[in-house]
């Protein structure tokens, strides 16, 4: 009897350790996803955030195949990706949403040729019921170090939001600057993935972002507010998905539609 | 002329954009303190020009600024995307390094109240929009203003109120600036030179001298005639 109620509780504090770390990184990758997600929302780039993590299939497959962390794979195609994409525009100078829709279909395409089909749940949608410590404390400090190396040029990109010319004349190296900013929303979406699945990541930068524009009267709250959203989407996405036992991703991302419902109705006309 | 009069020296300067000649073989100087407005038609390149200058686009032939602290205005861009985000008068301010009293000081020189400094510029009216982008532009005290079509969507009060503050800030700090604009009538109230551009300089010089009605059909085409500001008919 007392050997069955230890194992119970054995049992209960493991669940809990998971759920705990289940919290911490998705908070965390939600707040900073959310924070990068507000300067997408100011250059109309949301929708990139749909591609891009689409990009990363190819990447998450080859990590199901070779068998390392998806979170390496999706960001590694995810550079990859970008640099392709930003050598064809500068040779074809067409507007950057046309040759990311063409790299992420061609990429959508090879990775379900190759995609084990026992894996596309996971890679659709994410799967974060095998978290470990060391997967966790990567992913917060990585989250961590995107938020701050954006918060550092955060000022700098939203000029460049207003007018890139005016960047420009204002000495801003607007190239680098944009690089910068896309290595940290590859970083963010890579990181995602593992939540979220390649198919919902555009939520996780894009609705956190506009619930904060509902609710800011200025440019810190709209900032911070992103990084508010984002991180109780993620704590009440993992809740949902730990008392509904509902995947996680969908749960996250069905949480933030819900905030941000709630903020068009507490939106001041 | 000495060197060192000069804020701007340009000597042949060609933009190619998608491989169609924008603006061809242009050369002019400005002095420091002057005005020159630049005249031309729609697409005769007088955006580009202002672009070449800053160095944001790639030309040909050589642009020498004598002056260090340039500041610039872009064609009715801010107007447009100022709804974009969630920005204040504050946050606007805060992309530049400038203190609270330097802030103040400059809302003041433009006829704003401090008031306004926690509004949001989206609920700003387009004058006061127009005004504020002034006063942010010159709030770092730069030796040269660069303004691309400051009042096109402006009213004609709104208008003579923009020239007028240009003016009063072209006394004050003596200012250099190079205005583009369609608008004859200011000409012959701000200007000390016109650049007539289309593709090419066809003009430059100052208006007294330059405006002529065959200078002005050469640059606009037909039906085009200019009236000074002085109440003489000069047809």
């Amino acid at each position: 009897m007392e050997l069955e109620l230890n194992i119970i509780n054995i049992h209960t504090i493991m669940i809990s350790e998971k759920i705990l770390l289940a919290i911490l990184m998705t908070s965390a990758i939600g707040a900073a996803a959310g924070y990068l997600g507000t300067l997408m929302l100011s250059k109309r780039m949301s929708l990139v955030g749909g591609p891009l993590g689409h990009l990363t299939l190819p990447g998450i497959t080859l990590a199901l195949i070779y068998g390392f962390d998806v979170s390496v794979g999706a960001f590694l195609m995810l550079v990859l990706a970008i640099v392709v994409i930003w050598l064809f525009e500068k040779r074809t100078k067409l507007p950057l949403e046309t040759l990311t829709a063409i790299v992420f279909s061609s990429s959508v395409a090879v990775a379900f040729l190759f995609l084990p089909s026992e894996e596309v749940e996971l890679a659709l949608i994410g799967d974060i019921s095998q978290l470990a410590f060391a997967a966790t404390f990567f992913s917060v400090f990585l989250s961590v170090a995107a938020f701050l190396i954006v918060e550092i040029i955060y000022k700098k990109m939203v000029l460049i939001a207003i007018s890139e010319d005016l960047a420009k004349s204002e000495k801003i190296n607007v190239d680098k600057y944009n690089f910068v900013y896309l290595l940290a929303v590859a970083l963010v979406i890579g990181l995602g993935i593992r939540i979220v699945g390649s198919l919902l990541t555009a939520a996780i930068v894009a609705i956190p972002a506009a619930t904060s524009r509902n609710l800011s009267g200025n440019m810190k709250q709209y900032a911070y507010g992103g990084v508010i959203a984002g991180g109780l989407a993620g704590f009440l996405g993992i809740i949902m998905y730990h008392i509904f036992h509902v995947p996680a991703g969908p749960a996250v991302i069905i949480t933030s539609a819900g905030l941000f419902l709630i903020s068009t109705v507490l939106k001041k006309t | 002329m000495k060197n060192n009069d000069l804020a701007l020296q340009v000597k042949n300067l060609t933009v190619e954009l998608n491989k169609q000649k924008i603006i061809d073989n242009l050369s002019f100087e400005i002095k420091r303190g002057e005005t020159l407005v630049v005249l031309g038609p729609n697409g005769a390149g007088k955006t580009t020009l202002l672009r070449a200058l800053l160095g944001v686009i790639p030309y040909e032939g050589k642009v020498i600024w004598s002056v260090k602290n340039i500041s610039y205005l872009p064609p009715n861009e801010l107007l447009q995307r100022k709804e974009i985000l969630p920005l204040t008068v504050e946050d606007f301010y805060s992309l530049k390094e400038v203190s609270r009293e330097e802030i103040f000081e400059s809302l003041k020189s433009v006829g704003l109240e401090q008031s306004i400094y926690k509004t949001r510029i989206a609920h700003l009216s387009t004058g006061q929009f127009q005004r504020l982008s002034i006063a942010w532009a010159l709030v770092d005290k730069p030796d040269m203003l660069l303004f691309d079509e400051p009042t096109s969507g402006i009213d004609v009060g709104g208008t003579q109120t923009i020239y007028s503050l240009l003016h009063e800030f072209w006394k004050k700090q003596h200012l250099t600036i190079i205005l583009v604009t369609h608008d004859l009538s200011i000409v012959w109230e701000h200007a000390d030179n016109v650049l007539c551009l289309n593709k090419k300089g066809l003009c430059h010089g100052a208006p007294s001298l330059v405006l002529t009605t065959e200078n002005l059909k050469q640059l606009y085409g037909v039906g085009v005639k200019y009236y000074k500001h002085s109440h003489n008919y000069d047809k």
